[in-house]
């Protein structure tokens, strides 16, 4: 691949942002790079952690500016892992760190995917529960077009599948 | 056996052209899945003890199934490999060149016998299952994952979060933890320069192109390798299936190219692919670039049908066969470069005129 800058040299450099939902894209040689200033930092450092961070609000201008978020000092009760380690790393901890973190990295996952909620698979043994509750929500939503539509017979029959559904989650 | 047969042959699965789909432009397509194991730190911050219980809970889980795939799984730990035998895998892509730099005890790979369905483990996560197949068939690798998935679940317990999906230590693949990508070759998008214009519109819709070795590796040979980025909010068919839909377009637009080159310019093009055969059949000494670059030719020669006594499954073993770590395997000592590049040389003659 060749530098979207120069056309000459092979591009090395490549830049992914995401915008409301929109991702673009961009790939430079390091030169081109570090003139477009894309590069804050030597390229050396241009790696995945750092870029990581910045989504997670490690960025360097802002904590300049005084605008550092008052809650890198939290820590995960299960590994210890700071949110300022996963800044630095773009890695967390344990599992657990998603919960400890869970504000923090809201913006940071809507960034990366442009979603933040999973809508895949779901364990067949252990995420029972988990189906219940998409189940549930799905219902919800049919029980609201229902409505709207006027349709009250299947508002009530959608309404009755809802508590039957609803009793299995206690 | 397994693992040796894969660290001493050239040849695993993926390289076989006859045994699937749309192998004239898709050399192959693989999808894995991260998994965790709740509570337990994630691999970067686990120490000998904890690994091992780690790699002992997924052994065990194989061991036991009832499902043949899974139980059939041979397991090797990184501390019985050396660093050679590690870059070998690496190169074949049944771990990836991060995993391979650890000697540790508690990091290994499970591998079938011809390395289609394999699991890292404690590389970045503490499970990756990988199913890797030839050509373009991302609906099968798929499927061969899910059922891994599927019966590990049934003892592992999984670090899972109903509303961020399987969690994962990096947040660029939480969700549904899937990668999905194909290996394409595109030697005729790559003359006609059209590559850059499609792969600059391709981050827009959530996919990403790399190298060979994937992140961080360069386009070598016009071998690129397409791939899901986005990993949460989506399923794993939505993914599958934007990632095949895009995929069908690039190839059939490789197709398109290559026939109005054929047509166009009948003369340039075997020319070019001649030259490329007479210097794989006759150089002395040869670089891995130069060799990339030819064999890339004389693939694009074979899939025209220009030159019909090599098989294209020759030169998919032949750019893992030319790397460096399965020369040295071969000459069974270690090279410098000037020595690898004799030995690249001998190796191309051999496997392409092998009888």
């Amino acid at each position: 691949m060749q530098c979207d800058e120069c056309k000459q040299k092979p591009a090395t450099v490549h830049l992914t942002e995401m915008y409301n939902g929109q991702k673009s894209e961009m790939h430079l040689c390091p030169s081109c790079a570090a003139k477009k200033g894309a590069l804050m930092f030597d390229p050396n450092q241009f790696n995945i952690p750092n870029l990581l961070g910045g989504f997670l609000g490690g960025n360097q201008a802002l904590q300049g500016a005084g605008l550092a978020n008052p809650t890198t000092q939290a820590t995960c009760q299960n590994c210890g892992v700071r949110f300022m380690d996963i800044r630095n790393t773009g890695k967390l901890g344990c599992p657990n760190c998603y919960q400890a973190f869970e504000d923090e990295l809201e913006s940071a996952l809507k960034r990366i995917h442009g979603n933040s909620q999973h809508t895949g698979k779901i364990p067949l043994r252990s995420g029972e529960k988990t189906r219940i509750k998409r189940q549930v929500e799905d219902l919800k939503e049919q029980l609201q077009s229902a409505i709207l539509a006027e349709d009250y017979e299947k508002a009530a029959e959608i309404r009755d599948a809802l508590k039957e559904i609803e009793k299995k989650l206690d | 056996m397994g693992i040796d047969s894969l660290l001493y042959s050239t040849h695993v699965g993926w390289m076989d052209s006859s045994a699937g789909p749309e192998t004239d432009v898709a050399i192959s397509s693989r999808v894995r899945l991260a998994r965790n194991l709740d509570a337990v730190p994630f691999p970067h911050l686990l120490n000998e003890q904890t690994g091992k219980k780690v790699i002992d809970l997924v052994k065990q889980a194989c061991s036991q199934s009832e499902y043949e795939p899974l139980r059939s799984l041979q397991g090797v730990t990184f501390d019985q490999l050396s660093e050679l035998d590690r870059q070998i895998l690496m190169e074949k892509h049944l771990i990836s060149p991060q995993h391979a730099h650890f000697n540790d005890s508690y990091r290994g790979l499970l591998v079938n016998e011809d390395g289609s369905r394999s699991i890292m483990i404690n590389e970045e996560d503490h499970l990756r299952i990988q199913g890797l197949l030839p050509g373009f068939d991302l609906e099968k690798c798929n499927d061969a994952v899910q059922m891994l998935d599927d019966e590990l679940e049934k003892v592992l317990t999984y670090a899972f979060d109903g509303y961020r999906g399987y969690l994962t230590a990096c947040p660029t693949n939480v969700g549904t933890g899937m990668r999905a990508s194909v290996m394409l070759h595109l030697p005729g998008m790559a003359m006609t320069a059209q590559t850059n214009r499609i792969f600059h519109n391709i981050g827009q819709l959530g996919m990403t192109v790399r190298g060979l070795y994937g992140e961080g590796t360069e386009i070598l040979g016009n071998f690129y390798q397409l791939s899901n980025q986005v990993t949460l909010g989506l399923s794993e068919e939505e993914i599958c299936h934007n990632l095949t839909l895009v995929t069908r377009q690039i190839i059939e637009q490789e197709r398109r190219v290559r026939d109005s080159l054929q047509k166009g310019m009948a003369y340039q093009l075997q020319d070019r692919i001649g030259r490329a055969y007479g210097l794989l059949s006759h150089a002395g000494i040869i670089s891995s670039n130069e060799a990339l670059t030819l064999l890339s030719d004389l693939r694009l020669g074979v899939d025209l049908g220009l030159i019909t006594h090599i098989q294209a499954t020759a030169i998919n073993e032949l750019i893992v066969a030319i790397r460096p770590a399965h020369l040295q395997k071969r000459a069974g000592q270690e090279m410098d470069a000037f020595q690898r590049d004799i030995k690249r040389a001998e190796v191309i003659k051999d496997i392409l005129f092998r009888k």
